[in-house]
């Protein structure tokens, strides 16, 4: 059984199709890149993956590990095991970084009949991960996001990644406004959650950060389809052609 | 039209036995009631008609058929749980309005301060009562500040000699318990703080159970120069549970004065607020925070009054409603012709949880001084979908979702509380309301 299963999804933003029928089958322990030129609906794929409201989808299905996955509101998807990293995370002021990501993770915990840590037990568990990805003390106190620069932001997003250790992580342009350093940063917290028991969707626009997160496969995604699928070597080709080609492909 | 409504409560005769018995009453209190009955007379019961009352209409109030002569219930209730956070604080306790000696606690009071339950039928009031009392808040156009000012029975002093500084808070709770009669009744407070004191006082109007209660409160306070007075009110007042609350401040030069209204329950509260900015250099903060959720109904007036140059002003006011309740705010800041420099900022939001749940706002600026810096906004909106969506995609359940933005949302006033055991103690009255109204909307889904 796949971990995750799309078949002939469209979906509907406002009354604009974006997705046009989406096929597409992540296996546990692989990475999947998605690429493509903006506006060709990846995003879109991630948020319905994820279940957000004002996504409406009008045909096709989604499985995740054997459960219908449309089925489920965003709150227990998530709780299911499935992780969105936002492109642009949202600040919350007025709730700390430390409860908002405590509060996550006692949910999933309350979820798989674990029970809640207190707070000196969360921090400790905390202190190793945020080490890893450079995350100070600081940045845990403050309110979510909030005057985050936008590295601190992505970091978050993977620390909350880390925190949650979802079966499925949609990764919704991670890497986009990140300079190298940071990538760098980002990037070895992606590779540090491999496993055989993950799958990742790393939905991207530019190849570069596949030089430090190696896909096992690579999507092209234009017109709202995925035009072309292959191996690693796909992603170079890309960067060498353009997504031209490819558009072209999805419009005839 | 404002007669008839005048004659139906308090009746005519009523009235006129009030004002028999202020005559027959100590002289220092007759001369306040007799100009509290003229006024309530004059006015009457608040209508739509008139523009202080046009959002907050008094006729569920009237109905139930308060007495404000009434012998009000004698109950016996336990002591009331303390506030988390302030356990440690001088408490003074009243029942329906009645001092509860049993329930009080005023052991370690400095020298040079007074907390003390208050009678008007004392022939031998302390000095500060007869000096202030009824002389802080002008009665126009607040009826039922009148209404209290003709009525009222029992109160309490709280008062500072100059330099006196109290290191812990003074918590004045005044429980509304109904019983088979609808009980109303007037709470009475005075605070004079000195020259250079300080004082932090907690008021706690509470309803302790579903029978209907109307607790009609005034408190004046006078703060002299350079003195620092923070004062807090919190209302959870029950499903039936009515309360009108008039504050009064005359802040002296360079006195500071730190306010707070948090609004947790009741069918009706309005909480006005008269600040009277007579010296320059006055710094006067008044915030507040409510949460609106069931049948309740929740005003927030105030006036903010430069009459001296150079003084500063604050409010920020957030409110959460839900259900069917309403929330009301009310803000005027008035900058007089000689009140140069002033520095006046004031601020409403409100989030809405449901469709019918309703928002009136009104902020005023009425500015005859040309030299000044006031700012006024009003928001209201939902809570924020992204926001929502970013908490929900952490598989954090929508409940505890709405729960903790709107605990974020509300902070952003409450965060304006200088006093950190008040501010801790009073987000945790906020919190558990927020929690239960939240449980609600889970059951009801």
């Amino acid at each position: 059984m796949a971990l995750l299963e799309i078949q002939g999804l469209r979906a509907r933003v406002e009354g604009n199709e974006i997705l046009k029928g989406v096929d597409l089958r992540v296996e546990a322990g692989a990475v999947h890149a998605v690429m493509g030129p903006n506006g060709s609906g990846k995003s879109t794929l991630a948020h319905v993956i994820a279940g957000r409201p004002g996504y409406e989808v009008t045909d096709g299905s989604i499985t995740f590990e054997g459960r219908d996955l449309l089925a489920l509101a965003a709150d227990e998807r998530a709780r299911a095991g499935v992780f969105l990293a936002f492109q642009y995370p949202v600040e919350i002021p007025g709730v700390t970084n430390t409860t908002f990501l405590r509060h996550a993770l006692n949910a999933q915990r309350a979820e798989r009949g674990e029970a809640a840590l207190d707070p000196i037990e969360f921090v400790r568990m905390l202190r190793d991960k945020m080490r890893a990805l450079d995350i100070t003390e600081n940045l845990l106190k403050r309110p979510v996001n909030v005057g985050f620069s936008g590295g601190e932001k992505k970091r978050n997003e993977i620390l909350q990644m880390a925190v949650l250790e979802p079966r499925l992580a949609v990764l919704d342009e991670t890497d986009s406004g990140l300079d190298i350093d940071a990538l760098r940063v980002v990037a070895d917290g992606v590779n540090a959650l491999r496993s055989s028991a993950r799958g990742m969707l790393l939905i991207t626009h530019y190849q570069r950060v596949l030089t430090y997160v190696v896909p096992d496969h690579v999507h092209v995604f234009a017109g709202g389809v995925i035009v072309a699928s292959g191996g690693k070597d796909l992603a170079s080709e890309l960067e060498e052609k353009g997504y031209a080609d490819f558009v072209g492909a999805a419009a005839a | 039209m404002t007669a008839r409504t005048t004659q139906s409560w308090p009746t005519d005769e009523g009235l006129i036995a009030a004002e028999r018995a202020a005559d027959a009453g100590p002289e220092w209190v007759a001369e306040t009631r007799r100009q509290g009955l003229r006024i309530f007379r004059d006015e009457g019961v608040p209508h739509a008609k008139i523009e202080a009352w046009k959002y907050t209409g008094v006729n569920g109030l009237v109905g139930i058929g308060f007495d404000p002569q009434g012998t009000v219930p004698e109950v016996v209730i336990p002591p009331p749980p303390p506030l988390a956070g302030l356990e440690d604080a001088y408490h003074l306790v009243f029942v329906n309005g009645r001092f509860a000696p049993r329930l009080s606690d005023l052991d370690g009071l400095p020298q040079g301060a007074a907390l003390e339950p208050l009678t008007a039928a004392d022939p031998n009031p302390p000095e500060a009562v007869r000096a202030y009392l009824g002389r802080i808040l002008e009665l126009d156009g607040m009826p039922f500040a009148a209404l209290n000012t003709a009525f009222w029975t029992e109160g309490c002093l709280v008062s500072l000699d100059d330099g006196c500084a109290l290191s812990r808070p003074i918590h004045l709770v005044s429980i509304a318990a109904g019983g088979e009669t609808p009980a109303m009744f007037a709470p009475r407070t005075l605070v004079v703080v000195g020259r250079g004191a300080r004082a932090t006082i907690v008021e706690s109007h509470l309803g302790a159970t579903a029978a209907p209660t109307f607790s009609n409160a005034v408190v004046e306070v006078v703060a002299a120069d350079g003195a620092v007075v923070e004062h807090y009110k919190r209302v959870e007042g029950g499903e039936s549970g009515f309360h009108t609350g008039a504050s009064a401040v005359r802040l002296g030069a360079d006195a500071s004065y730190d306010g707070f209204a948090l609004t947790l329950g009741g069918r009706l509260v309005r909480n006005e607020y008269r600040m009277t900015l007579a010296s320059p250099g006055a710094e006067c903060r008044i915030n507040g925070a409510y949460a609106a959720f069931g049948d309740s109904h929740v005003d927030n007036t105030t006036l903010i009054d430069h009459v001296a140059a150079g003084a500063t002003s604050r409010e920020i006011f957030m409110g959460v409603i839900g259900d069917t309740a309403r929330g009301v705010f009310q803000g005027k800041i008035r900058v007089r012709k000689h009140a140069q420099k002033t520095d006046g900022h004031q601020l409403h939001k409100a989030i809405l949880l449901s469709s019918g749940a309703e928002v009136d706002a009104k902020p005023e600026l009425e500015i005859y001084a040309d030299d000044v810096k006031c700012t006024h906004g009003a928001t209201a909106g939902k809570l924020d979908e992204t926001m929502l969506f970013y908490l929900l995609s952490r598989g954090i359940p929508e409940s505890d979702a709405q729960r903790m933005l709107i605990q974020a949302f509300l902070s952003g006033a409450l965060d304006e509380i200088r006093h950190a055991d008040v501010r801790e103690a009073l987000r945790g009255a906020l919190n558990k309301t927020v929690d239960d109204a939240t449980r609600n909307l889970r059951d009801d889904q």
